[in-house]
């Protein structure tokens, strides 16, 4: 599974950090950004998926 | 204030925002409305305006920003003479602008809101609950939203502006007659001018006593294309931060307070399972958003159906959007560990609340300071609690027992 996240879609909400804050961080401007580079480890799977399922802007894209 | 007040004869075409029992539970209405024929409502009262209530529709004007402007964010109109004399131009920028000012109105505050620079306030935060608990907990009685939740955000927002807390029930009362008794338009243009001129004073006391780490300081002192900020937009930030800052918190920690207060089963499980407490935030939010934001419509447009004029008012119901059964399971129910979570309580699209971390900080240091102190408590009174509603929901008295 890899995740990215549409710059233009993303207006800061910040609930991807709430729901996997091992994966989505912020940058200074409190958008949000991918911290782990390449595949979602399997432990952490479940919680990116709820991270997407927590975007309001749906701006979070999951490739499987 | 007493007035004769026209009964709603239908819903759909003659909603009011400002009939008691609305404000007090506006939520039978939303429901009404957006399962009817008709779920964008219109009204003629106070000079009109549509009421979209399902997620799609609220979500979709939020997006489209330039058909639906923020030219006016009330839900009543601006009053007479509002934008004349001389700071008639301040307003409440990123909230009020338009693109392409929009961006760089944005993008000088959103650094000071990001969840890195918010971090900061959380000790603070735990220390002001804590001694609001300590003038009451002996009590075994308090007022959870007069004696608790009123003081939070106004006492937060003053130590980031840097201006002085004892003036916390000025604030206080200048807010409230900015957003919340709104009907009033003598009200409002009072405390707009005592904002404009309170915050001018802090402009001024600063270029005679600069100081260092001081957020109008760097406000005042900030570029844009090698020029200086305007003074109007200083005093709109600022503005901006005291009205926006203030309400809106402060209405969503005393509805959680209220909603608390209701459920034992609720209290008990996040105290045996404390790392809810994320979600259950986000729960909380969407249950009780407390916000309703307008727009103006720029051109004449049909929108779902409706004929909608350019000038027309359209208020962004996140409330109602937030329990929209097409999109949130159980809408009705708080779920504190829901997983498919995508609430506009804090807006959608540009104008997500620039402080949404900020809130989200308060209403969780709140509560959990308070359910550590006092984790069993209840309503005095179920019938007895008032609220304040139209442009924010939230209780105003709220008794418990403890």
């Amino acid at each position: 599974m890899r995740v990215s996240v549409i710059d233009d879609a993303c207006h800061g909400h910040q609930m991807c950090a709430i729901a996997a804050p091992e994966v989505f961080g912020s940058d200074e401007l409190g958008n949000a950004i991918v911290l782990i580079d390449g595949d979602i480890p399997a432990e952490l799977q479940a919680k990116t998926r709820r991270a997407e399922s927590n975007c309001p802007e749906r701006a979070i894209v999951i490739t499987d | 204030m007493t007035e004769v007040r026209k009964p709603v004869e239908d819903l759909l075409t003659d909603y009011d925002i400002f009939e008691p029992e609305f404000v007090k539970d506006p939520y039978p209405s939303f429901s009404e409305i957006r399962e009817s024929k008709c779920p964008i409502a219109r009204t003629e009262r106070y000079e009109g305006s549509w009421l979209p209530t399902r997620y799609e529709d609220v979500v979709a004007i939020a997006q489209e920003y330039e058909t639906f402007t923020s030219r006016g964010i009330l839900v009543v109109p601006p009053f007479p003479g509002q934008g004349e004399g001389a700071y008639g131009g301040v307003t409440a920028p990123p909230i009020t602008s338009d693109p392409p000012d929009h961006h760089w109105h944005r993008r000088l505050i959103l650094p000071v809101f990001s969840p890195q620079s918010v971090a900061k306030f959380e000790q603070g935060t735990r220390d002001l609950c804590n001694a609001l608990i300590d003038e009451v907990i002996d009590k075994g009685t308090a007022d959870a939203a007069a004696d608790y939740a009123q003081h939070i955000p106004v006492r937060v927002i003053a130590t980031l502006l840097g201006v002085p807390l004892e003036m916390e029930s000025d604030f206080t009362a200048w807010v409230r007659a900015a957003l919340e008794n709104i009907m009033d338009a003598e009200g409002r243009k009072w405390a707009r001018k005592n904002i404009i001129e309170f915050f001018l004073a802090q402009v001024e006391d600063r270029k005679q006593n600069p100081r260092e780490d001081d957020f109008i300081t760097e406000l005042m002192n900030t570029e844009v294309e090698g020029k200086v900020v305007p003074i109007e937009y200083v005093l709109g930030v600022c503005n901006l931060m005291l009205v926006a800052g203030v309400d809106t918190t402060w209405s969503a920690i005393g509805s959680c307070m209220w909603h608390m207060a209701q459920h034992p089963e609720h209290r008990k499980q996040l105290r045996e399972n404390p790392n809810l407490w994320p979600t259950a935030i986000e729960e909380l939010l969407r249950m009780y958003a407390p916000v309703t934001m307008a727009r103006i419509v720029d051109h004449d447009i049909e929108f779902q159906g409706c004929p909608m004029k350019a000038g027309d008012r359209v208020l962004m119901a996140f409330p109602a959007a937030n329990r929209d059964p097409r999109q949130f399971e159980n809408p009705d129910e708080v779920i504190l560990d829901r997983e498919h979570n995508r609430h506009v309580a804090f807006g959608s699209g540009i104008h997500r609340c620039a402080g949404s971390n900020l809130a989200r900080l308060e209403v969780r240091v709140a509560l959990q300071t308070w359910l550590e102190r006092i984790p069993e408590f209840e309503l005095v009174d179920k019938t007895d609690v008032t609220w304040a509603g139209g442009q924010v929901h939230g209780p105003r008295k709220c008794l418990v027992k403890f």
